[in-house]
């Protein structure tokens, strides 16, 4: 009996085992295939072992990708999560004011991406951009295209306007859920608006907090189509993050086992850093 | 500390938010309330769900501020003042703690936002977990305890301030097993022995009500209908409705005519105590009798009215026989065995001494 039984649920779940397999396992598959070979032509292939992993893993120029993306996504989370939380805490709670915050908030994650990285494209622009012609105008010197300082500026406000109403939505929601009696009590016991956040509030965003940190870390980790489309990755090679250099690796140059190898480099790399932090922030719920 | 005085406090939550326009049509949750809350005295707030309690305790402790009517604490009024300068603890109906926070964090909490600090506050935090019997778990994360003594928790930071002036329940046993509800009411009473705060119980439920309190306030629909003891609103209920949600089963209501030295039911005199048919004289309004359960006699040796059992309830020690009289049904509680069932003629005898008068629902006694 346990056995039919069994056997319906295998039926039940090859849907999704196929999806899964089409839209995940196979092409992820089809990348570690090309990591270990040397594609020489369509006929033409020869195995070659780590050798592009090793050969990835020596280069300096991915070396300062990799740090430029890493020092990126650092100072982005820097700016995003205490200033999400901040205007979360501002919004209003009811009414039509929060439905239109809402939805001013939820408009620059609506627009396409490549739309955004045009718009700054076009805003920063020191001839015709309303900022980069304020900013020249009142005699800062600035200009993205040439002072990479200033392209990094650029691409880091970018992304802040662009990400910052994400992780304020999700801490509204994470507020909103916040029985009353909480605030109730704490006015019972005579608490500062600091301490109502130290001690109501902030303990309980804790979980919207790790899923911000992890979507934020994950997306800035792979940004790509605004830089490409603001900055192309210069001046020089100072907006050049991982995903553009990978890029460049497999289409550009069409080294396909390098690109290869990197890529599932990138992949364990992004899988490793949430699983390390999510253990790490889920830790204290667990028992004592 | 010092009593706390209710004078004529309405309140009126569309009127708080600020909608005018809608408070002169209806929508009061409270109306002229007037309280004396004696220092030290241990008093329940009861009525059903709706009736405005938990709006009259949150303006007590300064969550709400009153649309008219002043509250005043002693001889100092504290109608505009916030909780924090009001200076009272609150028990709400689900446990809060700070659940991010150890035990002796949550305790400390309020002794923190009054700037106490180091020794005392160690000193003042370890003496209330003694007490309430959580010195153990002082270490632990609050959110790891069970809900009663989450509750205590609770509780535990109202006491911590040595200078409440009272302390405020909000059905506080919802959430807890019913089997630790009763040891949890019991701590509260010895809590309440020892300290002599001012205790204030809001609950809709009439044994936590009646074995909490010495006193017990009675709401409904925003009104309260009477302030006593237990025991007088058992004996002398001042409204209809006080007889009938105190008692289980409650009292008997029967609209009736006095004519002469008796009450008139379906046809049948029933004779009234001498002062009772006196008082009841003259009256316009609508009449009505009342008499417990407890107070009727299925059988008496002389008099009593003809009647015709319905339906028989057992109870275990006790039965609950319902009974036709005319077109009202009375329910008569019989102890003993004595054999009874649906459809059997019967007289019901009506103690004279424990029939109660009521005129529009108010009591003429």
């Amino acid at each position: 009996m346990s056995r039919r039984k069994n056997n319906r649920a295998w039926l039940l779940v090859t849907p999704m085992v196929m999806v899964v397999a089409f839209s995940a396992i196979v092409p992820l598959m089809t990348v570690v295939n090309y990591s270990v070979q040397d594609i020489l032509g369509p006929d033409m292939r020869v195995f070659v072992g780590v050798e592009w992993f090793r050969k990835v893993l020596r280069d300096p120029e991915l070396h300062s990708a990799f740090l430029r993306q890493l020092l990126f996504s650092f100072v982005i989370l820097a700016i995003q999560l205490p200033l999400g939380v901040g205007v979360s805490l501002l919004m209003p709670r009811q009414g039509w004011r929060a439905s239109a915050t809402l939805v001013v908030l939820a408009l620059p994650l609506l627009i396409p991406w490549n739309v955004v990285g045009t718009m700054w494209q076009i805003f920063c622009r020191t001839d015709i951009g309303m900022a980069g012609a304020a900013m020249r105008g009142l005699g800062v010197s600035y200009n993205y295209t040439a002072n990479s300082v200033d392209a990094w500026l650029t691409v880091v406000v970018m992304d802040v306007w662009h990400w910052t109403p994400l992780v304020a939505l999700l801490c509204y929601s994470g507020l909103r859920a916040i029985p009353e009696p909480y605030y109730l009590a704490a006015r019972i016991d005579g608490a500062s608006p600091w301490a109502v956040f130290r001690y109501v509030q902030l303990p309980r965003l804790k979980n919207v907090l790790v899923i911000a940190v992890l979507l934020r870390f994950m997306d800035s980790f792979m940004i790509y189509t605004e830089p490409f489309v603001l900055t192309g990755g210069g001046p020089g090679n100072s907006t050049t993050f991982l995903s553009q250099f990978l890029t460049r690796l497999a289409v550009g140059q069409f080294d396909l086992g390098p690109a290869a190898a990197f890529s599932l480099i990138y992949f364990l790399f992004i899988l490793f850093f949430c699983y390390v932090f999510r253990v790490i922030m889920m830790r204290p719920d667990e028992g004592q | 500390m010092a009593e706390i005085l209710l004078r004529a406090i309405t309140h009126s939550y569309d009127v708080a938010r600020g909608r005018r326009d809608r408070a002169a049509s209806s929508a009061y949750a409270l109306r002229d309330i007037d309280l004396r809350w004696r220092d030290g005295g241990a008093y329940a707030l009861l009525g059903p769900s709706g009736c405005g309690k938990t709006t009259l305790l949150n303006l007590m402790s300064g969550l709400l501020r009153p649309t008219a009517g002043r509250v005043l604490f002693g001889d100092r009024d504290v109608t505009e003042l916030d909780p924090r300068q009001r200076n009272i603890a609150q028990v709400f109906q689900f446990p809060v703690i700070y659940d991010a926070f150890t035990v002796f964090e949550n305790l400390a909490f309020p002794l923190r936002n009054r700037g106490v600090k180091g020794r005392e506050l160690e000193a003042r935090v370890g003496r209330i977990a003694e007490l309430l019997e959580l010195a153990d778990v002082l270490r632990q994360r609050a959110a790891e305890l069970s809900p009663d003594q989450k509750q205590i928790v609770s509780l535990g930071r109202g006491l911590v301030r040595d200078d409440v002036a009272a302390i405020l329940f909000d059905e506080p046993l919802t959430v807890i097993d019913p089997h630790r509800k009763w040891t949890l009411r019991r701590r509260l009473r010895e809590i309440h022995r020892q300290f002599r705060h001012t205790l204030i119980y809001v609950t809709h439920d009439q044994t936590e009500a009646l074995t909490f309190a010495d006193e017990v306030v009675v709401m409904h629909e925003g009104r309260v209908l009477q302030q006593a003891t237990p025991e007088v609103l058992f004996a002398d209920p001042a409204h209809t409705y006080v007889g009938y949600f105190i008692g289980s089963p409650g009292m008997n209501v029967l609209p009736c005519d006095v004519d002469g030295d008796s009450a008139v039911i379906a046809g049948q005199r029933v004779p009234l105590p001498e002062d009772l048919a006196g008082r009841a004289a003259g009256r316009t309004g609508k009449l009505e009798l009342g008499i417990r359960p407890e107070h009727l006699v299925l059988g008496p040796p002389a008099g009593g009215v003809p009647a015709t059992v319905s339906f028989v309830e057992d109870h275990g020690r006790f039965r609950i026989v319902a009974a036709r009289l005319g077109e009202h049904l009375i329910k008569i509680r019989l102890e003993g065995d004595a054999p009874v069932t649906g459809g059997d003629a019967c007289r019901v005898g009506l103690l004279p001494e424990r029939i109660r008068l009521y005129e529009d629902g108010r009591s003429l006694s």
